[in-house]
């Protein structure tokens, strides 16, 4: 399509700009990139532009915060905590919230845009990892997402501290609890960070400058980096009609990519303000300042941190004394709930990509992801850590469901302690018997077509359903599939056909790699190729057409 | 006569025995309750009520099953003697006593029927008068526009707010023990759990908070909870645990709607 001339005005003006930096080139190239659709490849964009509000909102909030644990007597506009001292960080934080305009406002969308930021961050995690898209190439990206989240955990807790209220200083209390719980260098760690003993008067500066410097820029340069090699490597796309690993099936990035993803920013923006001015979040004029002497029922970290404050609370009350108390303590009901389940969670995380390849040995590039059916393995695997961390994360929220149901507090931890155990067991062998069904309909679909719904009389008297053939879309999408790899060698075919396992196979480890990978891989419900023997109750007849050929029988 | 012998051996005949049994007994019970009520009404009618004398009548009605013809106590419930007339006035005004059923703690509930301020006031004079103990407070006492809510507000989260969180709204405690929230509870209310330390509570006397502070704090309380909201909807005043529901639940869903909106429609390949 022309448009004629392009007017001189533009048309200088971009000359100008081209011919010094070159760029039109670069758009000329980029611009019409083709990006897939699928509503849940926006689901990391929620991060993004979370993170871009947060970056905005925040950016206003310290033109009048002050990070300093100095004493003032509060005289501001919120009458019931007049003349009471407190520090400035909480005075400040209470101006913001009462005497700048727009400002509690500010700090509403702030704070919602965190938890909104920390909640796309995990949904978009668990798509990437449930249709398997971290595969080969992306495996750096997965790993720059779980240095992503780890990063965003603690700038949500730096984050959190700093009005220093009381629910954030019992936060900072459970924080120096697992530094000091740290064996030989707990307190020494203890007194370095909080410049002398808790709570010291340098907390608030340093996790100030952390907040709103250091990880803040780690996390612009990591999500840079993010989106830099997803551009280069391509988005990844789900299973469907004409989608190969050589080809991106979608829309152009400009126009058609760029105005969904610019609405899904204002979409993202519009509930982040809807939630800033209707719901209250964080109302620090309730909880006063914080005394280490105070602590409030319902202490709550916010939802992020829920699974440690659970797994805390789920723990007895175990600890070593080394030499009576001489040789020190070893607070293992605070160790070991503070580090094992972030750490079995986080490195987890970061493992899984090289673990799956190491035992499916599947070296290939991936660029059609899986449908979570279509590797029952993984799929359960992620259900159960979320069942893990779900637990965990409810457990943290014990003493308000006992105190909401009227149930007994020391029956949800009993319960938990169980539970935690019993139920990510079951939720492995529930998803995988859930994976197979699913796999089950889908072969039925491929073999008898889809139920019409259209009951036939056959002349012998014989009552039948007509099935039709699945819609060519849908039927790409099932036939996709393939078996997940099985390392050469692990299913019993020997190189040399002679029965004696190759040499990689003989040593335990191969052994178990072996075993591991033939329980993982494989192809559990094959799709038979339709149409085939058993159509004997099932007419696979077009819509419509009444008459073709029928089985008879 | 041939008849109920037959019957009398019927599987059944056992249960219809015994519920004849409960009906009758009911029955009675009933009728003798209705008719000692219309006694004390009458008498309080006629002004001719001594306090003391109808408090021990409407004890001996509804509390001496557990707590003991004279008021001393049994393996149901506890001993009266000197627990003082403030400590009536708070469980019987706020529905907890009577009890309706055997539990960790009893719960706030709509009082009994024949509780009024006449019934409070007689019931409180006979207990107060078995061994004394802490009186009602005036209504200066409670005052809450006489009270400091600053002054209140650090007196509150030093002593209160470990069981009944930051703004009242309650929690739980060790076997299904919980401290309420404080929603409902009136200012004498307040004020008299203060000086009983009613059920799982602890007894704060005047010499740890004095009666004027003890008035800054039900200032507080009374003051937090009507103030409005300024941030919006307050998600039950119980901090990060419904924000962190509302985040995911109206957040993300909100989110997750608008993509499959926006993504709807989707190229087919060629």
């Amino acid at each position: 399509m022309s448009v004629g001339p392009v007017p001189k005005p533009i048309a200088g003006v971009s000359n100008f700009i081209d011919e010094r930096i070159g760029a039109g080139n670069f758009l000329k190239r980029n611009l019409r990139k083709i990006f897939p659709d699928h509503w849940s490849f926006l689901l990391g964009e929620v991060a993004l532009y979370s993170f871009v509000i947060l970056l905005l909102t925040g950016t206003f909030l310290t033109f009048f915060f002050r990070p300093s644990m100095g004493d003032v007597v509060y005289n501001g506009s919120y009458q019931p905590l007049q003349g009471i001292t407190m520090s400035e960080a909480y005075a400040s934080s209470l101006h913001i919230s009462f005497d700048v305009r727009g400002g509690l406002l500010m700090r509403q969308m702030h704070h919602w845009a965190a938890l909104l930021f920390i909640a796309g961050l995990m949904v978009h995690a668990l798509r990437v990892f449930f249709t398997g898209a971290y595969r080969k190439p992306r495996e750096l990206n997965w790993l720059i997402g779980v240095v992503l989240f780890t990063l965003a955990l603690f700038e949500g807790l730096t984050g959190y501290s700093l009005p220093d209220d009381l629910l954030s200083g019992a936060g900072l209390r459970i924080t120096q609890g697992v530094i000091l719980s740290l064996p030989v260098v707990g307190t020494w760690l203890s007194f370095f960070l909080f410049g002398g003993e808790y709570p010291g008067a340098d907390v608030i500066s340093r996790f100030y400058s952390i907040h709103i410097l250091l990880i803040p820029g780690l996390l612009l340069a990591l999500i840079t980096a993010h989106l830099i090699l997803m551009w280069v490597q391509k988005h990844t796309q789900m299973p469907g009609k004409g989608r190969t690993n050589e080809n991106v099936v979608g829309g152009p990035f400009y126009p058609s990519f760029m105005a969904k993803s610019g609405a899904y920013f204002m979409f993202t923006f519009g509930v982040i303000a809807l939630l800033g001015t209707a719901a209250q979040i964080n109302p620090i004029w309730l909880f006063g300042p914080y005394t280490p002497s105070d602590i409030s029922a319902g202490s709550q970290p916010d939802f992020y941190m829920g699974f440690l404050e659970g797994s805390l609370r789920l723990m007895p009350a175990w600890e070593i004394n080394l030499f009576g108390t001489a040789g020190g303590t070893l607070p293992l009901n605070v160790l070991i709930p503070a580090l094992v389940p972030l750490g079995i969670i986080l490195t987890g995380m970061a493992l899984y990509p090289f673990v799956e390849r190491w035992v499916t040995g599947d070296n290939r590039e991936h660029h059609v992801v899986d449908r979570p059916r279509n590797n029952p393995h993984r799929t359960s695997i992620g259900m159960t850590a979320i069942t893990f961390y779900g637990l965990l994360w409810l457990m943290g929220a014990n003493d308000e469901i006992a105190a909401f149901f009227q149930v007994s507090l020391n029956v949800t931890t009993y319960v938990g302690r169980v539970l935690i155990i019993v139920g990510p067991i079951l939720a492995y062998v529930i998803t995988y018997r859930i994976c197979l069904g699913l796999q089950r309909i889908d072969a039925a679909t491929i073999d008898h077509g889809v139920e019409t719904g259209v009951i036939k009389r056959l002349p012998d008297g014989e009552y039948i359903e007509v099935h039709a053939p699945p819609d060519p879309g849908i039927e790409a999408r099932v036939r996709d599939k393939k078996p997940v790899p099985i390392i050469a060698g692990a299913d019993g075919d020997t190189p040399d056909g002679d029965g004696i396992p190759s040499e990689k196979m003989r040593h335990p480890l191969g052994r178990l790699r072996a075993k591991m990978s033939r329980a993982y891989g494989g192809e559990k419900i094959a799709l038979t190729d339709g149409h085939g023997e058993d159509q004997e109750k099932h007419a696979a007849v077009g819509p419509g057409e009444d008459d073709t050929s029928s089985p008879a029988r | 006569m041939n008849r109920i012998t037959a019957r009398r051996r019927h599987p059944l005949a056992r249960y219809a025995v015994l519920l004849l049994a409960l009906v009758l007994i009911g029955g009675f019970y009933t009728l003798v309750t209705a008719k000692s009520n219309e006694r004390a009404d009458a008498a309080i009618a006629s002004g001719k009520a001594d306090d003391v004398a109808e408090g021990k009548k409407l004890f001996e009605l509804s509390c001496s099953s557990c707590h003991g013809l004279n008021a001393e106590g049994t393996k149901q419930g506890p001993t009266l003697v000197g627990v003082g007339a403030a400590a009536v006035d708070f469980q019987v005004s706020s529905g907890r006593m009577p009890m309706a059923n055997p539990g960790p703690q009893a719960p706030r509930k709509q009082p009994a029927p024949w509780v009024n301020e006449t019934t409070i006031r007689q019931l409180a004079a006979y207990v107060q008068s078995l061994g004394g103990g802490p009186a009602v407070p005036g209504n200066e006492q409670v005052d809450a526009a006489l009270g400091d809510k600053a002054k209140g507000g650090e007196l509150f989260r030093a002593n209160c707010i470990q069981c009944h969180n930051f703004v009242g709204a309650g929690g739980a405690l060790t076997q299904g023990k919980h401290a309420p929230p404080l929603h409902e509870a009136t200012e004498r209310q307040i004020y008299e759990a203060m000086i009983t330390g009613p059920q799982a509570m602890p007894v704060f006397n005047d010499s740890i908070i004095t009666p004027q502070q003890k008035r800054d704090m039900i200032a507080y309380i009374v003051g937090v909870r009507d103030e409005p909201n300024p941030g919006g909807a307050g998600l039950g005043r119980v901090g990060p645990v419904t924000e962190g529901l509302v985040a995911w639940i109206v957040g993300i869903s909100l989110l997750i709607l608008a993509a499959i909106w926006i993504t709807a429609k989707k190229r087919q390949a060629q």
